[in-house]
């Protein structure tokens, strides 16, 4: 696809995801509406922001990191910590305008560090150390009462009024978390094909080569895990606001794989598979307990992953190009017979 | 080659028309006449209470058919969601129930946190009820109480009472360890029993866990080496099982003491060295399995009659007698409001505050000025009944409240129940 088209059809995604809610309304009863608006849109876009920043690092640099979902949480501690009004009150007495930044902040220092400790490391090792870093932040935070109140975490982050209206509707919520997302992936668009987003390709297509040209490859990698810490910070500090807290089972384990799970599903070939993956995952996640057996919905979530994963690695983005290849060879060879 | 890439995309063709239907079906808004009272469930199916959340949903599910799924002459649509004992899922679990199923009460959640977590989401509705599960931390309840939500259930301090005074009175023992899970649920039962033991003079060591913890090699090493001469041990799930198999391992020997969800069905039922060391131990809490009631005798009964064969305990579990405990609080209110559901459910709730019953262990359950059980306490033994490990009644201390009878002011003035503030002050 060449860049054009990718524009024009990520706008099209973002004016779907605009208008979304009116249709919503349009189709639905109104708390349904919202409940989509909210809770499968909102909250699908807000973990496909985290799942992002790894399809970042992945397609752009190679890297396959684990800790994204670890620096997300971060930027959702540090607010949760800095914030006036969070329970219980840990520093507190901030307001969102300085702990949001804050937490920004913390995000990618976060990534830097993360990046800078797995610099050496490749593939699986990468994903092994990002793991362990993952694991170590979790637990931390986990078993430290003074500071992240343990295994309950920090509750009653509400979000701040914009223009005087609550983050808590459901509209505001939903466009911040829209505007966010437009930003930070025509950000990555743009990025990619700026002077460091094509070194960041160079690396990873061949690092010695880029390393043979004056590059320092160590760097670039640092910088780029720094990237990805800012928009996972930004997914981080959403999806804090949306579960009005933020506790150690939002970074565990479980928490981590399924960001990669969203990536994965949704392709790692192009950053609109992060958000794609996500909104399936979300409804999934959501709704499988209704389709099938309450007991054993978790079985079907695997399956439909499986599946996706099995019909097309390069997950649901990829499908199209698989679909082009399949028909194109086809067309050709019904027009040479007779 | 060809043809299997199409035989692939034939198969993601139909699982995706699958997925659209099913997306379809679900978006179709349920509109009906005379509508049912729509109840949903949140109880953890997964992660480490998985036993205790089917077992709530085998107790819901049992008193529901005996009605005939009809309370108050009106239909009753029972809405199953699952947990994983994290707040956040829990709420997210919540909120779908709400929004998207458009439930007129919320019957759950399990665990300490996802009911603090619940308490404070239930404080953002309009009209609609949330009524505890099987959580038991004090403070869901005890401070800043939300106006639609009802615990029929006592809470883990509450669970405890009279267990401290026998472990230094009967038992004579006067230096324990405590190893309990890091959070607001055992923070409650350690909370109740150490009121109690440090006011008659006991001395405590805590070792804190947190939840989902696989391994206590180092505690129990600790723990052997200390001068403690009884083990309270209020764990539960997973972590009970895995704490008690690596203790028994270890050699451990110590007389051992139960929290409420530790000396229970769900862990007896459990293959292992942990049942050899369990036998003796004392426990407190709002059930037993052999509890001289006809109405306990007969709730178990029906029970073992519905669930032995489809994997249901011998006995009844503490968390689904919880929830059948909440269910009756709820048809009690429904019955004193025919069910009518209007005025934003202000009826509703009046009539749930006001209700009076006994429960499946025949204790009277009313509600105080929180909305929160005062009811009966067991004290518990574990014995070998029948060829099995099973909890015995010994002692029932009657009508607990929430502050174990120590005036409310005096109580609120210990603190919250939290790692820091274990609630141990000597007299």
């Amino acid at each position: 696809m060449t860049p054009a088209r990718t524009t024009v059809i990520s706008l099209i995604g973002l004016a779907v995801l605009v208008v979304a809610p009116l249709v919503l309304l349009a189709i639905l009863p109104q708390n349904q509406a919202q409940f989509w608006t909210s809770n499968i849109l909102g909250r699908g876009l807000v973990f496909g922001l985290i799942a992002l920043s790894l399809t970042f690092l992945a397609t752009y640099g190679g890297f396959i990191s684990l800790a994204q979902m670890t620096v997300a949480g971060v930027a959702g501690y540090t607010v949760a910590v800095l914030t006036q009004g969070a329970v219980p009150t840990i520093v507190g007495g901030l307001p969102y305008a300085l702990t949001i930044p804050a937490g920004l902040f913390a995000s990618v220092l976060a990534g830097l560090l993360i990046g800078a400790i797995s610099v050496k490391t490749r593939d699986i090792y990468l994903l092994m150390i990002t793991l362990a870093l993952a694991m170590g932040v979790f637990r931390f935070v986990e078993t430290n009462i003074a500071w992240f109140n343990g295994y309950e975490g920090i509750r009653n982050v509400v979000g701040p009024d914009i223009f005087g209206l609550s983050f808590r509707s459901t509209y505001v919520f939903y466009y911040s978390v829209v505007a966010s997302c437009a930003v930070l992936y025509f950000g990555i668009l743009y990025l990619v094909r700026s002077p460091f987003g094509l070194v960041l390709q160079g690396i990873r297509d061949n690092p010695r080569r880029v390393s043979a040209l004056g590059y320092n490859v160590g760097q670039h990698r640092i910088a780029a895990f720094g990237v990805a810490g800012f928009i996972a910070g930004c997914g981080g500090v959403l999806a804090t606001i949306y579960n009005i807290g933020i506790s150690p089972g939002s970074i565990g384990l479980g928490a981590s794989v399924n960001i990669l799970i969203i990536s994965v599903i949704g392709g790692l070939g192009h950053p609109i598979g992060a958000f794609v993956g996500s909104i399936i995952f979300t409804v999934f996640d959501t709704f499988a307990a209704t389709i099938y057996d309450r007991e054993r919905f978790n079985t079907l979530i695997g399956l439909v992953f499986l599946i996706i994963v099995l019909v097309s690695p390069d997950g649901v983005v990829g499908l199209k190009g698989r679909l082009m290849a399949l028909l194109k060879p086809k067309q050709a060879k019904e027009a040479k017979s007779p | 080659m060809k043809t299997k890439i199409t035989r692939r995309t034939a198969i993601l063709g139909a699982s995706a028309t699958a997925v659209a239907a099913g997306t379809f079906k679900l978006a179709a808004p349920a509109i009906a006449q005379n509508a049912p009272i729509k109840l949903g469930g949140v109880a953890t199916l997964e992660g480490p209470f998985a036993t205790g959340g089917q077992d709530g949903y085998r107790c819901v599910t049992m008193e529901l058919e005996r009605r005939n799924w009809t309370i108050a002459g009106r239909r009753v649509e029972f809405i199953r969601e699952s947990s994983n004992a994290q707040a956040d899922v829990a709420l997210a679990r919540a909120r779908k129930l709400i929004e998207q199923d458009n439930v007129d009460m919320i019957l759950g959640p399990l665990s300490g946190a996802e009911g603090i977590a619940l308490r404070d989401y239930s404080r953002t509705l309009t009209g609609k009820s949330i009524i505890n599960g099987s959580s038991g931390a004090a403070d869901t309840t005890l401070r800043n109480p939300s106006p639609n939500f009802f615990r029929f259930n006592t809470d883990g301090t509450q669970w405890m009472a009279g267990l401290g005074n026998h472990v230094r009175r009967v038992m004579n023992i006067q230096d324990v360890a405590i190893v309990a899970g890091d959070y607001a649920f055992p923070y409650a039962q350690v909370f109740g029993f150490n009121i109690e033991f440090c006011r008659a003079g006991g001395r405590v060591q805590h070792y804190w866990a947190p939840l989902g913890t696989t391994d206590f090699g180092a505690q129990i090493a600790q723990i052997n080496r200390s001068n403690a001469r009884a083990l309270v041990v209020v764990h539960g799930g997973t972590d009970g099982l895995a704490f008690m198999t690596q203790y028994a391992q270890a050699g451990g020997q110590l007389p051992l003491i139960g929290g409420s969800i530790m000396a229970d069905a769900t862990m007896l039922s459990s293959r292992g060295p942990h049942r050899r060391l369990m036998v003796g131990m004392i426990s407190g809490g709002p059930i037993a399995d052999i509890n001289d009631d006809p109405m306990w005798r007969d709730y178990v009964a029906r029970y073992r009659a519905r669930w032995l064969n489809e994997g249901g305990f011998q006995s009844p579990s503490i968390h689904g007698v919880n929830y059948a405990t909440n269910l009756q609080g709820i048809i009690a209110g429904l019955e004193a409001v025919s069910g009518d559901l209007s005025g934003n459910q202000a009826a509703f709730q009046r009539a749930m505050s006001a209700a009076k019953f006994k429960n499946p262990m025949g204790a009277d359950v009313s509600l105080d000025h929180n909305r929160q059980a005062v009811s009966d306490i067991f004290l518990n033994r574990i014995e070998e009944r029948d060829g099995r490990a099973q909890t015995v009644a010994f002692e029932r201390a009657r009508q607990i409240n929430q502050t174990l009878g120590v005036p409310e002011a005096q109580f609120m003035a210990l603190g919250a129940p939290s790692r820091d503030n274990p609630g141990c002050v000597a007299a």
